[in-house]
């Protein structure tokens, strides 16, 4: 298990105080819209949460295998325009009926992850990340041209319950994204714990040594990208639900593809808190900056420099480096007896 | 088939500016083996200063190049001190965070100098056409190729009949092997990024005076060098080269015989193609761990 797990059990109370602080936590998240009903702050809600599903869901590629893929907005995009489009054309009647179309859009979403996956990972390192940009650009023109699929720029409309208004409108979606959030968490921890996801940490330290010592490097890889574009495809229904309107250039955003993997870089590569934490402090700072500077273009520059701040001081990301310091002050003599894998697996 | 003609004539004049940016990006690849995103952004930036220039002073956007590259060159030369050389360990997928983040800066700081409506660069050849074959070709694509092509020759020039040439490539063949024979890879590494970025000023010239430009074009461009590069084989200048012309040419064939709407698109699916088949790209090396 990881080093901190097995640090608590030393200490004793620690995975005690863990739970706790995981149950005040999931009450927190579950009672949000009553705490706080405003429109306004259950509108932030929604994004942050979802930013954290992204960022979990990225990180089982990303984090795990170490293949950095800056396009999964195409899978966001692809994930929005087929729930849009079967909610369109099955003629579904807007309300709670359409949330059930969200993992059929996973499923459409995962069957081109599996095409664009097989092509994308014939290649590694950078060659696997501009192909990835190059698949974004495809799937951003293919709903710019194929007008009468998807609208073209035109956007297409999503219907949308005329009867959710006021400040409970939001809510519905809130508890969406957190389910989907929920459901990529539980994914990542499982796949952390699993055979499969020691495969993909073999994949991420050694490619080749893993394929010799017998992990079937192709299948897992391969595997995890769809898993982690399904996760990624579901948010992107939901979100097209509820933005009610898909714009090619919003909807497979470079910026929504490049904040994931941010996020998880700040919070931790590799490890099941860090992009939660990172997703939550960004997406803040985010907000506040398109909230103030946002007009003047000068948010783009801030926010440049916030990534900037966040890889030259915290390369390995906060929560690595928070617990190298804790274990420093638990054990300041043994801490030269840790291995470089020993930190990091440390989560 | 004239058209068609005329058609890949445009496409090897203009595959001859994305041959000159896609190569400052491949050489920065081949001696640092980061993928600097930021390249598009700061091919636009190129453009942009040579934009102001001839706002204040009029001055033709060609000969503003006096000024601009050896400026670019200096902005090359600290954001890699600044930016890349601090990053240790994961350098390749930080490195690509890092030159993103650069990517944004520019593109807010154009956006809140220049505001995002497009602009053009002007210049009395950027109408005026001549006639070949019963073809008309603008001055301009003709003058921007050459330029092009006189850069990328110098280019070559420095890279195979000079000591520092020769540093930057045994950089690109084997940074430890050149470490050991005595090169500062380091310093080789700054300068080649400077010299990639200031043939982004260059290219940023002839991009600007051939295509409308506002501070989010970098999206664009970067997908299509980006692709080239990957075409080429990375860190391969030759490869660079022709895969832009290719691209270049299919793209305008694809324009007049389908839609210009799909022009774009066999850009990418040319990609994909060679991928199928050889997905080191067509000058690429097979290296275990890189490719």
């Amino acid at each position: 298990m990881t080093e901190a797990s097995t640090l608590g059990l030393r200490i004793g109370r620690g995975p005690a105080l863990k739970a706790l602080g995981l149950v005040v936590l999931a009450v927190f998240a579950l009672l949000l819209p009553l705490i706080a009903p405003d429109p306004a702050t259950t509108n932030i809600a929604v994004f942050t949460v979802m930013y954290v599903g992204l960022a979990t869901a990225w990180n089982i590629m990303g984090g795990y295998t170490g293949y950095i893929s800056l396009g999964h907005a195409a899978f966001f995009g692809i994930g929005a325009y087929a729930f849009g489009l079967l909610v369109i054309h099955l003629n579904i009647t807007p309300g709670y009926a359409p949330f059930l179309l969200v993992p059929v859009a996973g499923t459409l979403t995962a069957v081109f992850a599996v095409g664009i996956g097989w092509i994308a990972l014939r290649t590694r390192a950078a060659t696997f990340v501009i192909v990835t940009i190059a698949f974004m650009f495809i799937v951003q023109l293919l709903a710019e041209n194929l007008v009468k699929l998807t609208g073209g720029g035109a956007g297409l409309s999503v219907p949308y319950p005329h009867d959710w208004g006021g400040d409970f409108f939001n809510t519905p979606f809130y508890y969406a994204m957190l389910a989907l959030a929920v459901i990529a968490l539980a994914a990542s921890w499982w796949i952390r714990r699993s055979k499969f996801g020691l495969g993909l940490l073999a994949i991420r330290d050694d490619e080749d040594k893993a394929l010799a010592v017998g992990v079937p490097t192709r299948a897992f890889k391969l595997t995890a990208f769809v898993i982690s574009a399904a996760l990624v495809g579901m948010i992107g229904a939901v979100y097209g639900y509820y933005v009610t309107y898909l714009y090619p250039q919003f909807v497979v955003d470079p910026l929504i593809g490049i904040s994931m993997v941010l996020m998880t870089f700040l919070g931790g590569l590799g490890t099941l808190s860090g992009p939660v934490i990172g997703a939550v402090l960004l997406e803040r700072a985010q907000l506040e900056f398109a909230y103030r500077f946002g007009a003047s273009r000068l948010y783009l520059v801030l926010f440049s420099a916030v990534f900037l701040v966040v890889i030259l001081i915290l390369p390995r990301g906060i929560v690595p480096s928070v617990a190298d310091l804790v274990r420093r002050w638990r054990r300041p003599a043994a801490s030269d007896a840790t291995t470089p894998a020993e930190q990091r697996v440390a989560s | 088939m004239s058209l068609v003609l005329q058609a890949a004539a445009l496409g090897i004049l203009t595959g001859g500016v994305y041959a000159l940016m896609a190569s400052g990006l491949t050489l920065i690849f081949g001696v640092m083996r980061i993928i600097n995103v930021g390249h598009g952004a700061l091919v636009i930036l190129g453009a942009y200063l040579s934009f102001a220039l001839f706002r204040s002073f009029h001055m033709d956007p060609f000969l503003s190049l006096v000024v601009t590259m050896p400026v670019m060159f200096a902005l090359g030369v600290i954001l890699q001190l600044v930016f890349i050389r601090p990053l240790k360990t994961d350098r390749e997928a930080l490195s690509v965070l890092v030159t993103y983040a650069i990517a944004l800066g520019i593109e807010g700081v154009l956006g809140y100098v220049f505001t995002t409506n497009y602009v053009e660069l002007r210049a009395w050849y950027e109408t005026a056409s001549f006639a070949i074959f019963g073809f008309h070709i603008t001055y301009v694509y003709v003058f921007g190729f050459l330029l092009c092509l006189a850069i990328l020759g110098a280019l070559f020039l420095m890279l195979y009949r000079t000591a520092f040439g020769g540093a930057i490539r045994a950089t690109m063949l084997n940074r430890t092997a050149a470490q050991l024979i005595g090169i500062d890879v380091d310093r080789v590494s700054a300068l080649a990024f400077g010299v990639g970025v200031a043939t982004a000023a260059a290219g940023g010239v002839v991009f600007g005076i051939t295509n409308a430009f506002n501070p989010g074009s970098h999206y664009d461009l970067i997908s299509r060098l980006l692709t080239i590069i990957v075409l080429g084989g990375l860190g391969s200048l030759r490869g660079a080269i022709i895969a832009a012309l290719i691209m270049l040419v299919t793209e305008d064939i694809t324009a007049v015989l389908v839609s210009p709407v799909w022009a774009n698109f066999v850009f990418f699916v040319i990609l994909v193609a060679v991928l199928i088949v050889r997905p080191q790209g067509l000058y690429g090396v097979r290296v275990r761990d890189r490719i």
